[in-house]
């Protein structure tokens, strides 16, 4: 929202455009309040050395064809000659002379400069080159009468100016108007706030345009008044400059005085040319599905029964209510005869119905937002007003239509305050007595006393209902940055829950284990899943970007096998990364079963380097799984995987990507990997380890190696021994595997260490024989044989 | 008799300072000290001497003379240990500088970096985590948060709908949460008052990815619902976060804003030592509808809430300039840092 500081300072004294300090308090002052000032742009100011001059004499050089020599007055009786580019001055013509010396805006100095030998003695002036808009056709020409010698800008009507940019937020529909944010900062500032408060007084017959309300929720209110002696002009100077700066381009009178009621009041309206309304009236009704209306910017648009149109009294639909009018009904050069229609519709009406049709206007997002439907009056009379101006024969007609639907919210809303609760949100230490201080010169008028006040709503804050409503005003002309700065007195503690600090555990490990975090996309495409071997139903985005980013994922995996595919194809192979993050399988009701997983891969490394990582993970997070070698989790290697099973569910995966997959994802390395469900993993805090003593007896060592079927786990046997030796094992290790011709085919040898030791004696030769016996026993019912 | 014994003594320590190695020492030991040796025979022959005086005087000379080579010997034993242990340090030296591979450490993502760092200095300020889904409800995500059906604000979010269906239902009542504000429902509708919590966590919006936006982003939330918490509280715990996170050089203050599930909203602003102001994110005092709907009674509790991205604190912390190559997984990127 852009706000030129002269023309808020009509409504009260803000700040001296040329005052960089005020300018800057102001903007801070507005800051404060909410409306958040962007950027502060100086506009209009004018260019020092520039000066009237008339044109005495023009003289073409016969040696020069796209330049002229120019001899001007400036007022001091000495004639001063210029070189020109422009030639559309005429004798007598008042022009803006650029003396020698003057800096131009585009950075430029005047200088004395010769063309043909012959100097120039300044320069004639352009609009484009003063900063006078975009215009460059020629030479600035000045009012007849113009005094000459005296700066340009005087003669224009141009003064330094400001414009601010002002983010205005969804909750305060006033600030889309400068009387609402003149009010706010007039307030807030102490001065005194002056808006405009014409009164309307019809001075002509009898004329109304009718007007059926069908649909008086969503127009809560319609009025028009009709206007003759119109006379289609150029808007005032004065409004045409203002409204400029404000970005929107004068056009005529009417549409300037309409545009100017609305940037002043918050206030949309709609002028139509009584002649060709159909009917000289209007019909308030919601669209039959399917009817359509050209708007006005030519577009053909079609309705559906949620959208409210404006018809003329023959029913033809001539705008959508609160959004554009229609291309029909516009003033034209010949309208003499206006109706002003201006109406209050709901917000949600006229945001549904924008939105729809994509169709954005400075009426529409006012309406959306909420306008004051008690402001209508005031808008009539501003707009009569102002209109005058160039209408001096301008005729108000008795017969205002003001037609009101249900819709219409209540003049009268007001809410109780306590100043009890405003000091227990705020943490501030006011009276009930400060309360009309505060609220008063905004418009929420405080009434009554002790410490409960009513406090009435003004009909511009559709925003405001209830008491915290208030209680935000009242911090906000109490000041924000006046509430103090203070800490709870909290009786609770900070800490992480055990899932985070394991979460974090299991982090620090892999980083420790040599493995990078990575944060692939959670959006795949449709195909990528099945790419990866991963089947199954999935969720997908309704409103997707990109098709590319529109299924969510059910498996970490499919996005670190691209990480690792670029990787790869920037020359890094071997990457090792990790992911813990949110899938998202579909679940029974309104949400996924959505969990936390951990996926590890590591390229360029086989399974164990994979199992190495399960290894390490459970034995610092105290977690375990029976690996399930008989399940091969679905895209993974059919004979290097396992499923990692804790009770009945499976917890995780274990081993290589299937060759298939990597080849679809154009991996060229290995890939093993490592897949945990961490709800699983973190959820349970094992139980602390119970200490046991250590033996001060001496230990001794037995080696034994076992040849046994491949297809038979080595984990088994492991457990058989640990099972056979009983309690003297401390300690077990697989130290060697060999396979070999002299084994046998589909046979190894695994060579296990085993460390022994009493608690309380010396291990005798027949202890150490036992355990021996025990363990071969134990080895033998797996099919393992001792290797001689 | 006492001159051959100083004599003999001489004799020995001459010959233990020529030794030069661990094994002539052991064997002068031997050969000086032992049974065979000098001092040893004359000792045999104190008997021969005349009077006791003189028993007496050569018996002390020997036994001196025994001590002198003793300690000569356990000396130069000792120095050539030295000099042994002196040679070997002098033969073995290596260049550190000889790298043969690089650290091996893993790195965390920027993300991580940041959102623990933020989790710290809260856990420190007394706050403690919590946690939600990413697939959220219509109700934890809009309505409980004081935006009904309809209301204008959602249209600000740019959410992204999936096409669960409740059982029997129809779709389009399940967004991607667009804030990590559901997650103060959540703990609002499971714990009982006083909470401190953050809420660091994965948000989406419908937003085409830039060098400053991604449409999956994280942010940081808080909420502090007690009794008597007021918005001056808002103010000193955002102050004190600014200076335990950025550091004691810098200060915050919070401007009017709005946001629909707090009232009163603002802004709040960090501003640097060198005077300028960053916009940080946004807070409040927490609405009373979204008290009422966590089942809390406005009347009792009060609290305040507050917001942030955490992907800006990582970019800014590093100075990345675009934040999509956070999202990249490009290897040389994250070894980085």
């Amino acid at each position: 929202m852009k706000i030129l500081l002269s023309w808020l300072n009509e409504y009260g004294d803000f700040a001296d455009p040329t005052d960089d300090a005020a300018v800057q308090r102001l903007a801070d002052v507005m800051t404060g309040l909410g409306l958040e000032v962007g950027d502060i742009a100086r506009v209009g100011a004018t260019v020092d050395g520039v000066i009237t001059a008339r044109v005495e004499r023009l003289v073409q050089h016969p040696d020069a064809a796209k330049v002229q020599r120019v001899y001007v007055d400036a007022g001091d009786g000495h004639e001063r000659h210029v070189w020109c580019g422009a030639f559309n001055m005429a004798e007598g013509d008042i022009v803006p002379l650029a003396t020698l010396g003057t800096s131009m805006p585009n950075g430029m100095t005047i200088e004395r400069r010769g063309i043909l030998g012959i100097d120039s003695e300044g320069m004639l002036c352009a609009p484009d080159e003063l900063g006078l808009g975009s215009d460059h056709s020629g030479i600035l020409i000045l009012p007849e009468g113009t005094p000459l010698g005296v700066p340009y800008g005087e003669v224009l009507g141009v003064r330094a100016d400001v414009l601010f940019d002002l983010d205005v937020t969804r909750n305060r529909p006033d600030c889309w108007g400068y009387v609402g944010i003149a009010r706010d900062v007039a307030a807030r500032l102490g001065v005194e706030f002056r808006p405009p408060s014409p009164v309307l007084l019809a001075d002509g017959d009898q004329r109304s345009a009718p007007i059926e309300l069908v649909d008086g929720d969503r127009c809560g209110r319609f009025t028009s008044i009709v206007l003759s002696g119109v006379h289609i002009a150029p808007g005032a100077d004065w409004m045409q400059r203002r409204l400029a700066a404000a970005g929107m381009r004068p056009i005529s009178n009417v549409v300037d005085v309409s545009n100017y009621v609305m940037l002043e009041l918050n206030q949309p309206n709609h002028a139509y040319d009584l002649d060709t309304l159909g009917g000289g009236g209007f019909r308030v009704r919601v669209a039959d599905e399917g009817e359509q209306m050209r708007t006005l910017d030519g577009e053909t648009r079609t309705f559906t029964s949620s959208d409210l149109l404006i018809c003329d009294a023959h029913d033809e639909p001539i705008g959508i209510g609160g959004v554009m009018g229609g291309l029909d009904t516009e003033i034209t050069e010949a309208t003499t005869t206006v109706v002003l229609e201006i109406a209050w519709f709901h917000y949600l009406s006229v945001l549904q119905t924008s939105a729809r049709l994509g169709l954005r206007s400075e009426a529409s997002a006012r309406y959306e937002r909420g306008c004051d439907p008690y402001i209508i009056e005031t808008a009539q009379a501003r707009f009569v007003e102002l209109l005058r101006e160039t209408c001096p024969n301008l005729v108000v007609h008795a017969g205002m239509v003001d037609a009101r639907g249900p819709g219409l919210p209540s003049l009268e809303r007001s809410t109780t305050v306590r100043i009890s609760e405003v000091n227990r949100i705020l943490g501030t230490r006011l009276v009930a007595d400060d309360l009309p201080g505060l609220l008063d010169p905004i418009g929420f008028t405080v009434d009554g006393d002790g410490d409960t006040r009513r406090v009435a709503i003004p009909s511009w804050r559709p925003d405001s209902d209830v008491e915290i409503d208030v209680i935000e005003e009242v911090a906000r002309h109490h000041g924000y940055a006046n509430l103090g700065k203070t800490v709870p007195k909290s009786t609770v503690h900070g800490n992480l829950s055990v899932r985070q600090q394991r979460r974090r555990e299991l982090r620090d490990l892999l980083l420790g284990l040599g493995i990078s975090e990575a944060m692939p996309n959670p959006f795949l495409a449709p195909d990528t899943l099945s790419k990866a071997g991963i089947e199954g139903p999935t969720i997908s985005i309704t409103n997707p970007l990109v098709v590319e980013e529109s299924v969510l994922r059910t498996s970490l995996r499919p996005g670190l096998l691209e990480s690792i595919a670029y990787n790869e194809s920037h020359r890094r192979p071997r990457v090792k990364l990790f992911e813990i993050g949110h899938v998202y399988p579909p679940g029974s009701g309104e949400l996924p079963d959505e969990y936390e997983a951990l996926c590890v891969v590591l390229a360029g490394a086989d399974a164990p380097a994979a199992m190495a990582v399960w290894r390490e993970i459970s034995n610092s997070l105290g977690v375990g799984a029976r690996i399930d070698q008989d399940r091969v989790p679905p895209g993974l290697h059919a004979t290097r995987s396992a499923t990692l099973q804790a009770g009945k569910n499976p917890t995780g995966a274990v081993g290589e990507v299937d060759p298939r997959v990597l080849s679809r994802f154009e991996v060229a390395e290995r890939v093993a990997v490592l897949e945990l469900n961490l709800d699983e993993v973190l959820g349970r805090e094992p139980k602390p380890a119970a200490w046991k003593p250590v033996s001060r007896m001496p230990s001794s060592d037995l080696d034994l190696a076992f040849v046994m079927d491949d297809t038979v786990p080595a984990e088994k046997l492991d457990k058989a021994i640990r099972q056979g030796a009983g309690s003297l094992l401390v300690d077990l290790e697989l130290f060697d595997v060999f396979r070999g011709s002299s084994l046998g085919d589909g046979r190894r040898s695994l060579a296990f260490r085993l460390r022994l030791q009493a608690a309380d004696r010396n291990l005798t030769d027949s202890d150490i024989a036992d355990v021996r016996r025990g363990a071969v026993a134990a080895a033998a019912k797996l099919g393992a044989e001792l290797r001689g | 008799m006492i001159d051959d014994i100083r004599a003999a003594r001489d004799a020995a320590l001459a010959l233990v300072e020529d030794a030069d190695s661990l094994e002539s020492v052991s064997a002068l030991d031997t050969q000086l000290l032992g049974k065979k040796g000098q001092l040893a025979v004359l000792k045999t022959q104190l008997g021969s001497l005349a009077t006791v005086d003189e028993k007496r005087a050569a018996g002390q000379a020997v036994n001196e003379a025994v001590q002198v080579v003793s300690t000569a010997l356990e000396h130069r034993l000792v120095e050539l240990r030295e000099a042994a242990v002196s040679l070997r340090v002098q033969a073995e030296r290596l260049d550190l500088t000889e790298y043969v591979g690089k650290p091996t450490r893993g790195h965390a993502h920027l993300v991580t970096q940041a959102w623990e760092r933020l989790e710290d200095v809260f856990i420190g300020l007394g706050f403690q985590v919590a946690e939600g889904p990413e697939v959220e409800t219509d109700w934890h995500n809009f309505e409980a948060l004081n935006m009904g059906e309809g209301h204008p604000a959602r249209g600000e979010f740019d959410t992204l709908f999936v096409d669960c269906a409740p059982a029997g239902g129809e779709p389009g009542r399940t967004v991607l949460r667009t804030h990590t504000s559901p997650v103060q429902i959540r703990t609002m509708l499971t714990q009982e008052p006083p909470i401190y919590i953050v809420a660091p966590g994965r948000v989406f919006r419908r937003d085409t990815p830039d060098a400053t936006h991604m449409p999956v982003f994280h942010q940081i939330e808080g909420l502090v619902i007690d009794r008597d918490i007021t918005m001056a509280d808002l103010a000193g715990t955002i102050e004190a976060f600014t200076k335990a996170f950025f550091g004691a050089g810098f200060t915050s203050r919070l401007r009017p804003s709005y946001f629909p599930f707090t009232e009163p909203s603002a802004e709040f602003d960090i501003q640097r030592p060198d005077g300028s102001w960053l916009e940080l994110g946004g807070c409040g005092m927490v609405h009373p509808n979204v008290l009422a709907a966590g089942g809390l009674d406005p009347e009792e509790w009060s609290g305040f809430a507050f917001g942030f991205g955490i992907d800006r604190m990582a970019v800014m912390r590093h100075q990345v300039a675009d934040i999509r190559d956070m999202y990249v997984n490009d290897i040389r990127f994250i070894e980085q840092f």
